[in-house]
């Protein structure tokens, strides 16, 4: 009897004219934990969601061990076919309905559908023999909805485990977590390979690769390009595997701060809901100077952007642009007083996807004379800027007059970045800038932030990526249920605590 | 006061039961529809259906329930169509419902001309009696408002009942509840999203049927044009008061209802000095307020409205 629990054959697939994943093959052995490892776009989700039956493959086989270890092939397109298999799959995006209450979550589809009387007993007790083997520990009877992002990701584990799921396939797992619920889930994985359970788990951070796995897969371009027993693994060998060159190292100079460019004073604001409200905030950010905000998902990052937008109103506390007081505070205002703003959502807040790449790079600066004439549009000099600009911030893609929406991912942040650069704002505001870009994109991002600072912009961060924060910050605060809380400390450790509100 | 008189009156709660119970039946059916993510316009046009094919299948001489079974599976055949269109096939919700409305109304007066080419005045039929519950029907006040009503009454206070249960005590209740709210989290368990929403939209339709069903085969006798007259478009606001749960279905249906009969009455009472135009717009009025104050904080299904393709994610 072999080790092999499942074995991946040469599996292709396009979509269009895009390869997603050429040729790939890999083995799985029983109770260990293999990291599949690359970029965004290297197509390591693509090859997952095929084992999982969600997309076809082009070409190519999968086979899976049965309960005697004999390999056998799987039914491929067909989700059903790979839960019976025993695969299980944690997606990115997690696959939760949020009306209803963690249990119904596990056992929807595992109880007869028809039946008149639904009993949960038996389905309670089974959970939570699983959760006392395993560690995960998450409430039965809420609402999903109301639960935080750890408990939801456990809900998932949970739900491929109460199918006696035997590989598991987690994307991305650690994206959402602070690095102590990454611990804990990663205390939890090694639980479960004890009973035998093999597991996959996509990332492409290093560090909590080389720490957690016991063998590592490397994709590029939808190609593996390399494969080792973690043990053996040398860091810069698999970053240049994982980018195909060594990664741009960003520079950082000491330079004195400032003015203070921006200023925020005892800022209320009260949202939908406790996650987009905040709490007597009050920070300063001063030329020449970065300031950091990390904090989990949620916490009011997204409410303090928008107050630095002028799109919230505010329900105590002021703010200046420039030691000018803002008013009113409403887009065109922060705008015209000199803030620059990457949005978060740079799909839905940083463009206008039917217009052009050029439109979009002067919507910011349409009263500029060289813009327009008298309330009328000059397309040609638009044209003409929109050039210079797409040469110089190296936005590919299908040209200046094409819908912004056709631009990749990559692109349209560096659309937005020369429509905020070329202005010379004084405030730039940077909500998770680099947030689904590749080592490539996310290094540029990293670099204009910081020449903005070297020219005398004072730049607020606000990032869920610590790595990022702790990279370009010069100082970091802390957002916490809508409170800001500064930090002299830069490490990872200590700040992970307050990230997750315990006392450093 | 006058009103305080009407409102005190036993018969102005019978008629409220009354002409709440269509109401409760296409609440009930868009309340199916829409929990599992489709919103089914088609609803006016599937009332009329009803209406006709209840009331054609007694005419040429099935018994009532024969005709209530009728109505059920031809507002099912309509509710089919528009799953079909809107669930496999992703067309637009909007219109395919209004379609469906325009569609299932015209064939509805097209059978019934071709079936009574030669009448003037429409034909009747013997409709549902009062069920005569002996000792319970003479109880004060609640005798005549409960239990002199019809079978169709009691058969749609039922269907509350066994639409929450569903909802809420059965695992396909659970697995619609999810398919409206993340298609994904169904499908990644291994059940088939088209199947739950063209189960659920069949299913909430032959509800909404059974509306139509009520108005010739127990409110009145026969089939006019033009009967329905908007009850579908209301249940498809009252679904939002009711935040999708039946118990809230059941009270918004008797709110609308008792408005209906207070204007009828404040018309015969105050119909000299205002006109009676007035009084008939009171309960649309009144549902708008209503659905004003309660869609603020409504909880649509997540997925409404979103078709869900396979591999799209």
């Amino acid at each position: 009897m072999s080790n092999i629990v499942l074995s991946l054959n040469g599996l292709s697939k396009k979509f269009g004219s895009v390869v997603a994943n050429a040729d790939v093959s890999l083995t799985l052995e029983r109770g260990e934990v293999l990291a599949l490892l690359g970029e965004n776009g290297a197509g390591k989700t693509t090859l997952m969601n095929m084992l999982f039956g969600h997309y076809l493959p082009d070409s190519g086989t999968i086979d899976v061990a049965d309960a005697n270890g004999q390999l056998c092939p799987l039914q491929l397109g067909h989700p059903l076919a790979a839960l019976s298999a025993g695969i299980g799959m944690v997606h990115q995006h997690f696959t939760l309905a949020e009306n209803i209450n963690a249990l119904d979550n596990i056992t929807l589809g595992a109880e007869p559908l028809l039946a008149v009387r639904r009993s949960t007993r038996l389905a309670r007790s089974k959970i939570d023999r699983i959760i006392e083997k395993s560690g995960l520990k998450a409430p039965l009877s809420t609402p999903v909805g109301r639960l935080s992002v750890g408990e939801r990701q456990r809900v998932e584990i949970l739900k491929a485990l109460y199918r006696d799921a035997n590989i598991l396939v987690l994307d991305e797992p650690t994206a959402v977590l602070t690095p102590q619920e990454a611990d804990t889930l990663f205390e939890n994985i090694k639980a479960m390979t004890k009973d035998g359970i093999s597991v996959i788990f996509i990332s492409h951070k290093l560090h909590e690769v080389l720490a957690f796995s016991d063998r590592i897969a490397v994709l590029r371009h939808g190609v593996k390009v390399g494969e080792m027993a973690t043990s053996q693994a040398d860091e810069k060998a698999i970053a240049r595997m994982m980018v195909g060159a060594e990664s741009p190292k960003v520079e950082r100079t000491k330079i004195a701060t400032g003015d203070p460019v921006l200023q925020l004073k005892n800022i209320s604001v009260a949202g939908r809901s406790k996650r987009d409200s905040l709490e007597f905030v009050s920070l300063e950010v001063h030329a020449h100077e970065i300031l950091g905000i990390a904090g989990i998902s949620g916490n009011g990052q997204g409410a303090l952007a928008q107050v630095v937008s002028g799109l919230m109103t505010l329900s105590e506390g002021t703010i200046q642009v420039g030691g000018k007081e803002i008013t009113k505070p409403a887009p065109q205002a922060m705008i015209s007083a000199g803030v620059g703003r990457i949005p978060e959502d740079r799909h839905r807040e940083g463009i206008i996807g039917a217009m052009t790449v050029a439109e979009n790079m002067v919507i910011e600066r349409l009263e500029d004379s060289d813009i327009q004439s008298r309330g009328l549009l000059r397309p040609d000099a638009i044209e003409a800027y929109a050039r210079i600009l797409e040469h110089s911030y190296d936005v590919r893609g299908p040209g200046v007059t094409a819908a912004a929406r056709l631009l990749s991912g990559g692109n349209i942040q560096k659309l937005i970045l020369a429509r905020v650069f070329e202005r010379a704002p004084k405030v730039i505001l940077a909500s998770q800038p680099t947030r689904g870009l590749d080592m490539g994109a996310a290094a540029e991002v990293g670099r204009r932030l910081l020449e903005a600072r070297e020219r005398g912009a004072g730049v607020l961060l606000i990032s869920e990526d610590l790595d990022e924060i702790l990279g370009l910050a010069d100082r970091i605060m802390i957002i916490r249920d809508g409170q800001l809380v500064e930090t002299k400390s830069h490490d990872r450790e200590a700040i992970g605590l307050m990230m997750a509100g315990e006392a450093a | 006061m006058d009103i305080l008189n009407i409102l005190l009156s036993e018969s102005f709660w019978a008629a409220s039961l009354r002409i709440a119970t269509p109401l409760i039946f296409g609440v009930l059916g868009a309340l199916l529809c829409e929990r599992a993510g489709v919103l089914n316009l088609g609803i006016e046009g599937i009332f009329v259906v009803g209406a006709m094919c209840g009331w054609l299948a007694v005419w040429l001489g099935a018994g009532l329930w024969g005709g209530v079974l009728v109505a059920a599976l031809a507002g099912a055949f309509f509710g089919l169509l528009h799953a079909i269109l809107t669930v496999p096939l992703g067309l637009s919700q909007h219109v395919s419902g209004l379609g469906i409305t325009l569609f299932a109304t015209s064939v509805s007066y097209f059978s019934y001309r071709t079936a009574l080419p030669n009448v003037s005045s429409p034909p009747r039929i013997e409709p549902f009696q009062p069920l005569d519950f002996p000792v319970l029907a003479d109880l004060p006040f609640f005798g005549t408002v409960l239990f002199q009503q019809t079978a169709l009454t009691w058969l749609a206070l039922f269907m509350v009942v066994a639409v929450w249960y569903v909802m809420n005590r059965t695992a396909l209740g659970i697995a619609i509840q999810a398919v409206g709210d993340n298609p994904d989290s169904v499908e990644a368990q291994g059940l088939s999203v088209f199947a739950l929403r063209i189960g659920a939209v069949t299913a909430g339709s032959s509800l909404m049927a059974l509306g139509g069903a009520f108005l010739t085969m127990s409110a009145f006798d026969a089939f006019f044009f033009g009967m329905v007259n908007g009850r579908g478009w209301v249940c498809i606001a009252l679904v939002i008061f009711a935040s999708w749960r039946p118990g809230k279905a059941l009270l918004g249906a008797l709110l609308f209802g008792a408005f209906d009969a207070l204007q009828v009455r404040l018309q015969t009472q105050m119909g000299a000095a205002v006109p009676g135009q007035v009084f008939l717009m009171a309960p649309y009025i009144l549902s708008i307020v209503a659905l004003v104050i309660a869609a603020r904080s409504a909880d649509y299904p997540r997925a409404l409205l979103t078709p869900w393709f396979k591999g799209q994610r």
